[in-house]
């Protein structure tokens, strides 16, 4: 049942969209947040838990200091201020996914609080900064996965059940909630997709998460209301859960911006609700109503001591920032002497942190730039995936850019690589010795196959030796062919020309 | 004042299926309970700090390093129900 | 030989007088004799225990040096976790649940060569003062079959007092191992918060509970204390210092110059005549002993019920959603049609006894937003009174001292449904888990009124609990002289003839 949605255009002309923006992120430690077992993604189901994760009775969390240290770096590098003294808490819920049925995490006394994030985005007057503000960044941890069985009729009534795997359990999670964000206009979309860019390529820089939003190590539940403009007054918010891309973030909170205007144009209310995201449709439906407000009656957690951060130790940490991507951007757009839009291009393709490594790996950065922002991206959209989950890695783009300087690959036969890095056939160097694909300068090879062509047609061959060169056109495509099209063109037409005696 | 809604709305927040009779004589009982312990309040005041934990430890920390896990069999011994090495359980209603 | 001292078996073990086996032989025998009069085991683990017993005397065949009580059996609460053993907690739960791990305590009693005779039987999850609340039935006290042996552990202290093992674990939430002893006549610690770990121990009220040794004689616990104490990684409140010198503290047998503290408000009005007798005599004991008798004030202290009452139960309202019918455990109502929640629901209303469940829908009610600050937030507030209260008390004083419990042990089914009545024989000992410092019940004679065991309880400081020995041991030495033997000979031998 899907919901009447206002144009676009229109609902920027009657209201003003606040957004609010919650990320989850999974932390790519060793170990889990309470307990010494594993985080491998997509490990046997059941292979990584212990009494502590399971929730077993007697069992009790023991903290993991890398935990704390990356949800540190990442509150200084979102320009928060860390707490002197904190405690965890228990939120409590009953879930059959959460196996103590209360997730340890933080209520009141948030490790790091009040910070931002300036984000750019490209808006009709060039770019422009948005400042996204942090409410908090907080610890808490994973809950287990559960696949759901049979049910093909109804829910309730069926032969339904649930297997729960707890590896995911116990995971290390950091949840970073912005404020209320007004005043992004018609932008909103783009700021919050951008928002959620600069947070990924910055808990990238700091090696502390995979960030892979389709594999849930980034999640982000995404809110947002509207407002009469004018008006003043802050309008009900819908909160829409696990966006899982980009792309989804901007188009979940336009889609969610649309239907809210619809339903205030309708004279409706809108209802403060959780909603899911389509990635097919690209609408959200509602999730489960709440009957009652939740209840997760917290407290401190009293298995647990007050974490104390040692400003000492906050400072250290502080000096191990590494550069703030915006800042990276300014100096790369210097260095590599590019204009504001092709920055904004490879930003919004979210390639700028592989273009760098590639570039670090020795490519040229033009070169580089545009593998990832042309054929690689074109690739992952036609896939449905982002650029950096299509399965090519920078060392693979330097790779092949490197076997083109060096002659080895035309830019054609380079585009077959990437395709065979893509389908897993190995990387650039595998992809080329198992399909063959070397460029043919070898000159005996090619004066064979240009033989074969003058020989095939003769009347061709005629016209060229008479002077007419536009006839040579059908014999070096009879040579390119014969050679499956690794030979470069241009030494196939001198050595013809050469044949020919022209 | 505890009514038998309170108490039906506790045992609904606590997962407990309490029965009619039980809810009756929780909401008696508790009555009486919170009257006794409500004492508390009478020197809880500003100007006193609440302790959540009994001794002044801080800090402590474990470092990052994988430790054993239970093998799937010890972790799903006790379970009721398994299948697929996974716990299995009743419908899980609310999801997507 | 059931009725030594477990240093006196641990000795004969040692010198080879008896093997760990026919010790450990000895007390199944006595356990198959009478426990069907007590009914202090819920299970008992005859193979492991006999193999346990067997082991300590391979090696002490081999010359290994064998630790303090190797080779001495133990009967252990059912709140600890053993790996393989069925671990219920008194709770229907939990039935037929077998561990997959073992506890901290457990490790280091089996490293210890100390021999794990089966489990003893509780309060459903140490809810309770009396072991009626048991779901598998009430545990007798051997003093009087009739009566109460105290609880939660009653299971532990009735196998004390039945011979059935020379040494028990106890865990304390508000006095769970000190009145099982005051009531049954044996010795019970509760550590200082922190000093054993709680790794394995199925929380009740994580900020308030604390396992101890519980034995017949100081020594004895003080021996079990030093091989259970000490810091543990798995349990972030575990204190990272040494354990207390208690074993030399239990020998010293001195107490002349140490200042004791009669605490004001732990007496009087509620307390049985003849436990007020018995405690007075006592004081005047350790007056004669030379020790410095001051009567201290703790105005704070009649809060720690109340506050007992809000924080113990809003913490097991959180500790005890674990049991929900998923992953371990009692499962009531899958019938393939009903919902997980429905199956929840039914399984917890199943299994959760009346006890369980109001003190859990108590604390769901002390935690639930609006009544937070109100209920849970003051109690917090009155904890740090009573903090403060024992260190104006311990800045005057080197222990403090009071009956363990206002009253002898009852008659089973006396309270059974008077929760406030049933609380207030904790009266005495819940303000040392609010804050967090250690306690020791040891016997001080048997009420003249009903001729049953009266117990003293001995408070420290945080991390001082060789005081706790030092007192105890002296104060038993100078009774055991006076009574011409210890209190346990005039225990009743449950077998009609000698034990
Ligand atoms: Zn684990």
């Amino acid at each position: 049942m899907s919901e009447a949605m206002l144009d676009y255009d229109e609902v920027i002309a009657k209201y003003e969209p606040t957004l609010g923006l919650e990320v989850h992120v999974e932390l790519n430690t060793n170990s889990k947040m309470f307990c010494g077992c594993a985080t491998v993604f997509g490990a046997e189901p059941n292979t990584q838990v212990c009494p502590v994760c399971l929730g077993m009775p007697g069992s009790l969390p023991f903290v993991n200091e890398r935990a704390i240290e990356s949800t540190i770096l990442i509150g200084l590098a979102l320009n928060c201020e860390i707490a002197t003294w904190c405690r965890f808490a228990r939120k409590n819920y009953f879930y059959p996914d959460m196996p103590k049925n209360f997730q340890i995490s933080q209520y009141d006394e948030p490790i790091c609080f009040n910070g931002y994030l300036d984000v750019e985005v490209e808006t009709d007057d060039g770019m422009r900064t948005f400042r996204v503000e942090i409410e908090r960044v907080h610890m808490e941890e994973d809950t287990g996965k559960s696949l759901h069985m049979g049910g093909a009729t109804g829910r309730i009534h069926g032969a339904d059940y649930s297997l729960l795997d707890y590896n995911r359990a116990g995971i290390p999670l950091v949840e970073i909630v912005t404020k209320m964000v007004p005043g992004t206009e018609k932008y909103a979309p783009l700021v919050a997709k951008a928002y959620v860019a600069e947070l990924r390529d910055i808990l990238r820089s700091l090696g502390v998460s995979d960030v892979k939003m389709e594999q849930g190590s980034l999640r982000c539940d995404a809110n947002v209301s509207l407002s009469p403009r004018g008006s003043g007054v802050l309008g009900t918010r819908s909160e829409t859960k696990n966006v899982n891309s980009l792309r989804s973030v901007e188009r979940a909170i336009r889609s969610e911006m649309q239907r809210h205007a619809a339903r205030l144009d309708d004279g409706l209310k809108v209802v403060q609700e959780t909603r899911h995201f389509h990635e097919d449709s690209g609408i959200t439906t509602s999730g489960r109503s709440k009957e009652t407000a939740e209840d997760y009656r917290y407290f401190p957690e009293p298995d647990l001591v007050p974490i104390a951060p040692d400003p000492a130790w906050v400072e250290e940490l502080r000096a191990t920032l590494p550069e703030r991507p915006s800042v990276v951007r300014a100096r790369l757009q210097k260095e590599w002497n590019i204009a504001d839009k092709e920055m904004a291009s490879m930003v919004n393709a979210g390639v700028l942190a592989v273009v760098m490594e590639t570039v670090a790996l020795g490519a040229d950065s033009t070169k580089a730039r545009s593998w990832w922002v042309g054929e690689i991206a074109r690739q992952a959209n036609e896939r449905g995936v982002e650029v950096i989950d299509v399965g090519v890695t920078p060392a693979d783009v330097a790779r092949i850019v490197e076997l083109v300087a060096m002659g080895e690959l035309t830019d054609k036969l380079a585009r077959q690589v990437v395709d065979g890095v893509i389908a897993g056939e190995g990387r650039p160097d595998d992809v080329v010795a198992t399909r063959g694909l070397k460029v043919v300068s070898d000159d005996g090879a090619l004066l064979l196959a240009i033989a074969t062509a003058i020989a095939s047609d003769a009347a061709a061959a005629e016209k060229v030796r008479g002077g007419n060169l536009n006839a040579a056109g059908a014999l070096i495509g009879l040579v390119m062919k014969a050679t499956q099209g690794q030979a470069d063109a241009a030494k196939v037409r001198e050595l013809l020309l050469k044949e020919l005696g022209q | 004042m505890i009514s038998r809604d309170d108490v039906a709305h506790l045992a609904q927040l606590a997962r407990i299926e309490l029965e009619a009779s039980e809810i009756d004589h929780l909401a008696g009982q508790l009555e009486v309970i919170l009257g006794a312990v409500a004492r508390v309040q009478e020197v809880a005041g500003a100007d006193v700090a609440p302790t959540s934990h009994p001794l002044p430890l801080k800090n402590v920390f474990r470092p990052d390093v994988i430790r054993p896990s239970l093998t799937p069999e010890e972790a799903l011994s006790g379970a009721p129900a398994s299948e697929e090495q996974r716990f299995r359980v009743p419908q899980i209603l609310g999801e997507e | 030989m059931i009725t030594q001292n477990a240093s006196e078996m641990a000795a004969a073990v040692a010198a080879g007088e008896i093997t760990s086996e026919a010790l450990t032989q000895a007390h199944l025998s006595r356990i198959a004799e009478v426990d069907e009069k007590v009914h202090a085991f819920l299970h008992v683990d005859a193979e492991g225990a006999l193999a346990q017993a067997r082991a300590v005397d391979v090696a002490r065949a081999k010359g290994e040096k064998l630790s303090p009580l190797a080779g001495v059996p133990l009967a252990l609460k059912d709140v600890m976790v053993q790996k393989g053993v069925p671990t219920t907690c008194g709770s229907k739960i939990l039935e037929g649940w077998r561990p997959p791990y073992d506890a901290t305590v457990v490790t280091k009693l089996k490293n210890a060569g100390v021999v794990i005779l089966g489990k003893t039987n509780m309060d459903e999850f140490a809810m309770g003062s009396s072991t009626e609340n048991s779901a598998y039935g009430p545990t007798h006290n051997p003093w009087d079959l009739t009566r109460i042996p105290g609880g939660s552990g009653g299971g532990s202290s009735a196998s004390l007092a039945a011979f059935e093992a020379p040494l028990a674990i106890g865990t304390d939430t508000g006095g769970s191992i000190r009145q099982p002893a005051a009531v049954t006549g044996t010795v019970g610690v509760k550590p200082t918060y922190g000093g054993v770990s709680r790794y394995g121990l199925v929380a009740f009220s994580s900020s308030l509970d604390q396992a101890g040794p519980c034995a017949r004689t100081v020594l004895d616990a003080a021996l079990l204390h030093e091989i259970i104490g000490g810091h543990d990684i798995y349990d972030s409140t575990s204190i990272d210092a040494p354990v207390p010198p208690v074993v030399t503290a239990a020998k010293m047998r001195n107490v002349k110059g140490l200042r004791i503290g009669v605490v004001r408000e732990l007496g009087g009005e509620g307390y049985q005549a003849g436990v007020l007798q018995r405690f007075n005599e006592s004081v005047e004991v350790l007056r004669g002993l030379g020790a410095e008798i001051i009567e201290v004030s703790c105005p704070h202290f009649e809060y720690a019920l109340p506050a007992y009452y809000l924080i113990a139960p809003s913490e097991c309202s959180s500790n005890l959603a674990r049991f929900d019918a998923m992953r371990f455990g009692l499962r009531v109502g899958d019938d393939r049609a009903r919902s997980a929640e429905e199956v929840m629901n039914l399984t917890r209303e199943a299994g959760f006894g009346p006890e369980v469940k109001r003190r859990i829908i108590l604390g769901t009610y002390a935690l639930s937003s609006g009544y937070y600050d109100a209920y849970y937030g003051s109690a917090q507030k009155v904890r740090t009174l009573i903090i403060n209260d024992f260190n104006a008390a311990f800045a005057q004083v080197d222990v403090l001292i009071s009956p363990t419990s206002p009253t002898t042990a009852f008659k089973i089914g006396e309270k059974a449904d008077d929760p406030l009545a049933m609380y207030l024989n904790d009266i005495a000992t819940i303000p040392v888990n609010l804050a967090g410092n250690c306690a020791m019940s040891i016997p001080c004679g048997l009420a003249p009124e009903d001729g049953l065991p009266v117990g003293l309880q001995i408070i420290a400081p945080a991390m001082a609990d060789d005081r706790l020995y030092r007192v105890g041991g002296a104060l038993e030495a100078a009774f055991n002289e006076a009574w011409g033997g210890p209190l346990m000979n005039k225990a009743p031998s449950l077998t009609g003839g000698v034990r």
